[in-house]
């Protein structure tokens, strides 16, 4: 196994982007990864694309194609392209695949995009998209949603640890004012507690201001073997590890609903192979689909004791300037999530914190940086460690 | 949702039926070819069950934004049902008020019908779950 780096990272403004294309927003977070790391074409040997449903969202298909054709890598120089779709992993699987490609000794340098286009149709009809990612045949028959299942999670955490309406929606505040910082972010404006609770149900005990928005976006990055990574960069970021897990695809069969074990197993892999501990990470990018969403991850990669993470919330243990901040970017509820490119957003927020750029809402030395995706309820989690080399 | 994919799974949604591993004894809904726990071992060996329909609520929440074809139910209550025999499932739980909904409630399944394929489309039945009153 080769070392792998990020030596480039960008992303587009995440938001209603209704006067730009998939393509174009594709094109553009790829353009910036590529600028960022000074390479050119001709240097790049594969590409991967994290997309949940664009066959669905805009009725295009073959993705990874049509994205190195109008980044101008296919029609000249052939370039190889693939797709991965997990859900909400995608972009975070397109990674591992990425890293994967390299390390294996196979490519030298390799571009790793995510993208989603959600805004082309109504709400209505994007919400049913995305609870494509549950089952199917057994929860969306019946009558389940997304929200739904991360109700019946938020029910279960509150009545087993005492978990309260307000430490959820403190989870969206401090997300709120993250945001706030980040000019990429869909909402940039902080919020008030009273907001988030008086706020429309979605689906009790979860209201609006709990739940991560419809969004267009796309993000990228650029990895490189070691021996490469210095000629083109004086601070590259290591990829230390990547841990991956499944679980049952409805919620449930699973063994618990407030715990996400692919979560569990997925972290236990990556501080394995990094041989490192929770205690290592010095700043995060975990998958808050929903406020509770965010409590579970912060038990569950080890961050607080199960049972505590709302606690954890309630002191403002994850915000900047806390014991471990969480979600500097905004997180998927401020920053957005355009499905398929949210696990490769949240690596660029990371790299962005470990290279010392993330100006407003720069976390003091930051060195060790973990990213966190999650693939439907739950049925795929996607855990990944960087550090910084510099 | 399509004819073909409804239709071949309505034993599982209209009479409950799963199976179970004869191996471990452990059941399931909906059938599986293979049980997760003995692998291999099943192979063969996994017993077609009809379920007795009884079981608890495990959690549940009122739906107030929902697909399309569930519109018109809103508000409407979901939840996670484990059945007497093990198995856990998703369903909606009906003749039942908000406010008397709760975790551990006593239910059972009912024949319903799911949602219809537009005004002069099919319409789709399966399994709801009521309160037992105890």
């Amino acid at each position: 196994m080769r070392d792998v780096y990020v030596i480039g990272a960008g992303t587009t403004r995440f938001g209603e982007l209704w006067e730009r294309s998939f393509r174009d927003i594709g094109i553009e977070a790829g353009i910036k990864a590529i600028n960022d790391s000074g390479i050119t074409g001709n240097d790049i040997d594969a590409l991967y694309i994290g997309n949940m449903s664009a066959g669905a969202f805009i009725n295009q298909e073959h993705v990874g194609a049509l994205i190195a054709d109008y980044v101008g890598l296919a029609g000249s120089l052939h370039i190889p392209a693939t797709r991965v779709e997990a859900a909400g992993a995608s972009g975070a699987l397109a990674f591992k695949e990425a890293y994967l490609s390299i390390s294996s000794g196979m490519y030298d340098i390799v571009v790793v995009g995510g993208a989603e286009k959600m805004t082309d149709i109504g709400d209505e009809m994007a919400n049913y998209i995305t609870s494509m990612a549950i089952d199917q045949e057994w929860e969306t028959v019946f009558g389940a949603t997304y929200a739904s299942l991360q109700a019946m999670m938020a029910r279960a955490h509150m009545e087993r640890y005492g978990t309260t309406r307000e430490q959820l929606g403190m989870v969206s505040v401090i997300n709120h004012r993250h945001g706030a910082l980040n000019p990429d972010a869909q909402f940039q404006r902080e919020i008030k507690l009273e907001t988030v609770l008086k706020s429309g149900y979605v689906a009790e005990p979860l209201r609006v201001f709990d739940m991560a928005p419809l969004s267009d976006g796309a993000a990228a990055l650029v990895l490189a073997s070691g021996d490469v990574a210095r000629k083109y960069t004086d601070r590259p970021v290591k990829v230390k590890a990547i841990g991956q897990a499944s679980d049952t695809i409805s919620l449930h069969d699973r063994r618990e609903i407030c715990t996400m074990d692919s979560t569990v197993y997925a972290a236990k892999r990556a501080y394995d192979m990094a041989g490192m501990g929770p205690e290592d990470i010095d700043v995060a990018e975990v998958y808050d689909s929903s406020t509770i969403a965010e409590i579970m991850a912060i038990e569950d990669l080890g961050f607080f004791p199960k049972g505590e993470g709302g606690k954890a919330v309630e002191d403002e243990k994850i915000a900047l300037g806390g014991e471990i901040p969480i979600n500097t970017s905004g997180g998927l509820k401020a920053r957005g999530h355009p499905v398929g490119a949210t696990g490769v957003a949240q690596i660029v927020e990371i790299v962005k914190q470990l290279r010392g750029d993330a100006d407003r809402r720069q976390v003091k030395d930051a060195k060790i940086g973990l990213a966190h995706a999650v693939g439907g309820s739950g049925a795929t989690a996607v855990v990944s460690i960087l550090e910084a080399e510099i | 949702m399509n004819m073909p994919r409804f239709w071949r799974e309505k034993q599982g949604r209209y009479n409950l039926v799963g199976n179970r591993c004869t191996n471990c004894g452990t059941y399931y809904f909906p059938k599986r070819d293979i049980c997760p726990k003995c692998h291999r071992k099943s192979i063969g060996k996994m017993e077609e069950v009809r379920f007795k329909g009884t079981g608890k609520v495990v959690s549940w929440t009122i739906v107030h934004d929902a697909h399309p074809d569930y519109k018109d139910m809103r508000p409407y209550i979901m939840a996670i049902i484990e059945l007497e025999e093990g198995p856990r499932l998703t369903g909606q739980i009906v003749d039942c008020s908000l406010d008397e909904i709760h975790t551990g409630m006593r239910v059972r399944d009912t024949f319903r019908k799911l949602s219809e394929d537009g005004k002069d489309g099919v319409i789709f039945y399966g399994y709801k779950f009521r309160p037992v009153k105890e």
